[in-house]
C-alpha cells in the first residue's frame, strides 16, 4: 500500500538546515496497523505529513495503492488526499461552524457527491461512531472524544485507501484514548490501513506493528501482540 | 463556470456567509452605504438639474431682454444724459445685421415698470391689471399657456388693429362668475371696449409676469395709448447653438449705432442676459452632477476596498479552515473561488439592497418637494448608471477578492492547520 524509499527531508530556517528525515525506507500492507514512536522533535510528524502529501519530500520516492507520488503540485495533492487518504489529527480540527453531520459530509463535497447522498453518508458513519444522535450539534457542544470520533467519522467518510492520525489521543484523557483506539482497532479489524504517530506506548501496544524513529532514521521496527483497548473501555 | 452553477457551491457559500454573520453583516454595509451614496446624491444632483429646467421652460434659454436708458458719454455733439427710445423699426435692423437672432419679440407695457395699470371694467366690476402689447411671435420666446378654448394675439388682430384682449387667470376670477365663460365677451379697457379672446394661465417663475397681465395687439396698443413707433423693450430670442454672450454684445452694438450713442457707451442700452443666467445655473447642476460622481465612485471604491479588507481579515480568522478544506480535499482553485464567489455575491446583494434604499429615498425627497417652489424634478437615473454602478462594484469585487483568496491558498495547507 504504502511504499518509500530512502526518504530525506530537512527544514530551511534563514541560512541554517534541519535535516529531518534522514534516508527512512518504509513499506505498509494493506489491513496493517502502524504506530510510529519516537520522542519529541524526532520527525514523526513530518513522516506523516510527506505520506499525508500535506508536505512535500526532498529526496527519495514514495509509491501510494501503485501510484508513485511524483511532481506534486497544489491541485494534485488535494485530488489524492481527497482520494486516498483520510487525517485525524491531535487537535480534531472540525469546522466550527458546522454540525457534526456537516463536518462528516465535507470529504464528500470535495469528492463531488451529491447532497443527499452526503447526508446520508454522513449519518451512517456517525452512527458508526456512535454519535448519530449528535449529528446536528456544533463542535462547541461536543466533548473532547465526540470530537474526535466526529473526526474519524469525518476521515472515514471518504473511504480513504490510509487512515492517518496524528496524535489522535493527544488531547484526550487516558480512559477516552482507550474508547478512541478501540474504534480505531474495529475499524482496523475491518480492513483498514491505518498509521498512527503517537509517543505513548500504550497507544503504540495496541497497534499490530512500532516503527521507531530516532535522529530521522528508523531504529526499530518490529510486528507486536495488539493490546485490545475494549478491556480498558 | 459549473462551478457557479452548482448548489453545491450555493450551500458552501451561504453557510459560511449565513454563519458568520458579523463579518457578512460588516461587509453588506460597506457596499450598500457606497453604492446608497452613489444612488442618492446623483439622483439627486439630477433631480436638480431637471428641476432647473423646468423652472426655466416657458422661456427659450438663450433669450434676453434688451431695452433703452439714458447716454452716459457725449457723442457725435449730442450732449450726456439723453433719454433713447427704441423704435419699432430696430427689429428689422437687428434682425438684418445679427444672424444668430432667431426671433424678436418688441413689447410694450402700462403698469409694469412705470405708468399706472388699466382700469379693467365689466358691468359692476372693476379692477386694475397690467397690459402689454405683443406681437404674436412673442409666444415663440415665452410659451404662453392659454385655456381651451381661447387664443393668443395672431397675425389680423396686429393687422386690422382689433380690439381683442387676452386676459390673466385672476382677472378672470375677479369679474367673471365660475360658471361664466368669458371668451367672446367685452371689457373696457382704459374705457375701451375689447373682446376677450384667451384666458392665459399663469406659470409662476417667469420674473416680472403675473396672473393678472392683459395681452392686446402691439397695433391697438399704439393706437389706445398714443405710443407711436415706440417699443419698451425687445425680448430676443438666440438660435440655439448661438453664443448667447456675443450676441447680447452685438445687439447693443447695433442699437447704439442707430440710435448715436457712444460705441463705449456701457449705460445706454439695459440688458438682461436669461441665457447667460441659465448657463451659469446649468454650469452649477453640471458641477453638481460631477461632484457627485466623484463622491459617488469614491464611496463606491470605498465600499469595495473594504470589503477586500473584510475578506483579508476573514481569510486569516479562516486560515484553519480553509486548511481543514485543503486536507480534506478543496484545490486551491476550489478555495480561491469560494472566497471569490463569497466576494461577489455579497457584493451584488448588498448593491442591489443600496439601490433599493436610494431609490427609496429619492422617492422620499421627491414626494415631498412635489408641491414645493423647490427646483427639483424627478429625481432619476438612468437604469444604465445603476448597471454601471453595480458592474464596476462586482468587477472590482472580483479583483480585490482576488488578494486575499490568492493569500488563502499561497499557505501551504499544514501550516495552515498548524495555526491556531
Ligand atoms: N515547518 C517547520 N519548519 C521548521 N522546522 C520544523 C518545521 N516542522 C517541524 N520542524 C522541526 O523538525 C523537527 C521534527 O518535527 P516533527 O516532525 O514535528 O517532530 P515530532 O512530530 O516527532 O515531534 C523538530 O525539530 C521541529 O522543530
Ligand atoms: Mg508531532
Amino acid at each position: 500500500m504504502i511504499e518509500i524509499k530512502d526518504l530525506h527531508k530537512s527544514y530551511k530556517m534563514g541560512n541554517n538546515s534541519l535535516h529531518v528525515l534522514k534516508g527512512i525506507n518504509f513499506n505498509v500492507k494493506e489491513g496493517e496497523l502502524v504506530a510510529i514512536m519516537g520522542s519529541s522533535g524526532s520527525g514523526k510528524s513530518t513522516l506523516l505529513n510527506i505520506l499525508g502529501m500535506l508536505d512535500v519530500l526532498d529526496e527519495g520516492s514514495y509509491t501510494l495503492d501503485g501510484v508513485p507520488i511524483v511532481d506534486l503540485n497544489e491541485t494534485k495533492a488535494a485530488k489524492y488526499r481527497n482520494k486516498f487518504l483520510g487525517f485525524i489529527f491531535q487537535s480534531f480540527n472540525l469546522i466550527n461552524y458546522k454540525s457534526a453531520a456537516e463536518n462528516v459530509a465535507l470529504p464528500l463535497y470535495y469528492q463531488g457527491v451529491g447532497r443527499k447522498e452526503r447526508q446520508e453518508k454522513a449519518l451512517k458513519y456517525l452512527e458508526q461512531v456512535g454519535l448519530k444522535q449528535w449529528a446536528g450539534h456544533l463542535p462547541s457542544e461536543l466533548s473532547g472524544g465526540q470530537k474526535q470520533r466526529v473526526a474519524i467519522a469525518r476521515a472515514l467518510a471518504a473511504e480513504p485507501k490510509v487512515l492517518m492520525a496524528d496524535e489522535p489521543t493527544g488531547a484526550l484523557d487516558s480512559k477516552t484514548s482507550y474508547e478512541v483506539m478501540d474504534l480505531i482497532q474495529k475499524i482496523n479489524d475491518a480492513g483498514n490501513t491505518i498509521l498512527i504517530v503517537t509517543h505513548e506506548p500504550d497507544i503504540a501496544d495496541m497497534c499490530k506493528r512500532i516503527v521507531h524513529l530516532k535522529d530521522g532514521v528508523i531504529v526499530e521496527d518490529k510486528i507486536v501482540d495488539q493490546v485490545r483497548a475494549s478491556q480498558y473501555v | 463556470m459549473k462551478f457557479i452553477f452548482s448548489s453545491n457551491t450555493w450551500q458552501e457559500i451561504f453557510g459560511s456567509i449565513g454563519k458568520n454573520k458579523t463579518r457578512t453583516a460588516i461587509t453588506v454595509i460597506g457596499v450598500l452605504w457606497g453604492i446608497f451614496i452613489y444612488i442618492a446624491l446623483a439622483g439627486a444632483a439630477k433631480g436638480l438639474d431637471n428641476g432647473f429646467e423646468r423652472a426655466f421652460e416657458s422661456t427659450a434659454m438663450n433669450s434676453m431682454f434688451v431695452w433703452a436708458q439714458s447716454t452716459s458719454m457725449p457723442y457725435e455733439g449730442y450732449k450726456t444724459g439723453r433719454s433713447l427710445q427704441l423704435k419699432l423699426s430696430d427689429v428689422n435692423t437687428l434682425k438684418n445685421r445679427i444672424p444668430e437672432i432667431q426671433y424678436i419679440a418688441p413689447r410694450n407695457a402700462k403698469g409694469v415698470f412705470g405708468g399706472s395699470q388699466a382700469a379693467v371694467v365689466r358691468g359692476q366690476k372693476t379692477g386694475n391689471a397690467p397690459v402689454y402689447g405683443d406681437f404674436p411671435i412673442y409666444t415663440k420666446i415665452a410659451t404662453k399657456k392659454i385655456y381651451d378654448g381661447g387664443r393668443f394675439i395672431n397675425d389680423e388682430d396686429i393687422e386690422q388693429a382689433r380690439k381683442v384682449v387676452v386676459i390673466g387667470e385672476r382677472t378672470q376670477k375677479e369679474i367673471f362668475e365660475e360658471d361664466e365663460n368669458p371668451i367672446g365677451e367685452f371689457i373696457r379697457v382704459d374705457n375701451i371696449y375689447f373682446q376677450i379672446v384667451g384666458v392665459h394661465k399663469f406659470v409662476p417663475g417667469g420674473g416680472f409676469e403675473s396672473d393678472t397681465d392683459m395681452y392686446i395687439p402691439y397695433s391697438t396698443y399704439k393706437k389706445l395709448y398714443n405710443t407711436g413707433e415706440n417699443v419698451d423693450w425687445l425680448t430676443i430670442a438666440a438660435y440655439d447653438d448661438a453664443d448667447v454672450i456675443q450676441a447680447e454684445k452685438d445687439v447693443k452694438a447695433v442699437l447704439k449705432s442707430i440710435h448715436n450713442v457712444n460705441p463705449e457707451d456701457e449705460r445706454a442700452i439695459g440688458a438682461f442676459n436669461l441665457g447667460e443666467i441659465f448657463n451659469r445655473i446649468t454650469g452649477f447642476a453640471k458641477g453638481l452632477t460631477f461632484l457627485s460622481l466623484i463622491v459617488g465612485i469614491a464611496t463606491i471604491l470605498a465600499g469595495v476596498i473594504s470589503i477586500g479588507n473584510i475578506l483579508l481579515i476573514s481569510v486569516k480568522e479562516r486560515t484553519k479552515e480553509l486548511g481543514i478544506r485543503r486536507a480534506l480535499g478543496a484545490t486551491p482553485k476550489e478555495v480561491r473561488n469560494l472566497i471569490i464567489l463569497e466576494s461577489v455575491f455579497l457584493t451584488v446583494i448588498s448593491g442591489i439592497m443600496g439601490i433599493v434604499l436610494g431609490a427609496l429615498v429619492l422617492y422620499g425627497i421627491d414626494a415631498a418637494t412635489q408641491d414645493t417652489d423647490m427646483p427639483y424634478t424627478n429625481p432619476t437615473l438612468p437604469i444604465s448608471y445603476v448597471l454601471g454602478a453595480l458592474g464596476i462594484m462586482v468587477f472590482l469585487g472580483t479583483l480585490i477578492g482576488l488578494i486575499p483568496a490568492q493569500r488563502a491558498v499561497s499557505i501551504k495547507p499544514i501550516d495552515a492547520l498548524r495555526e491556531e
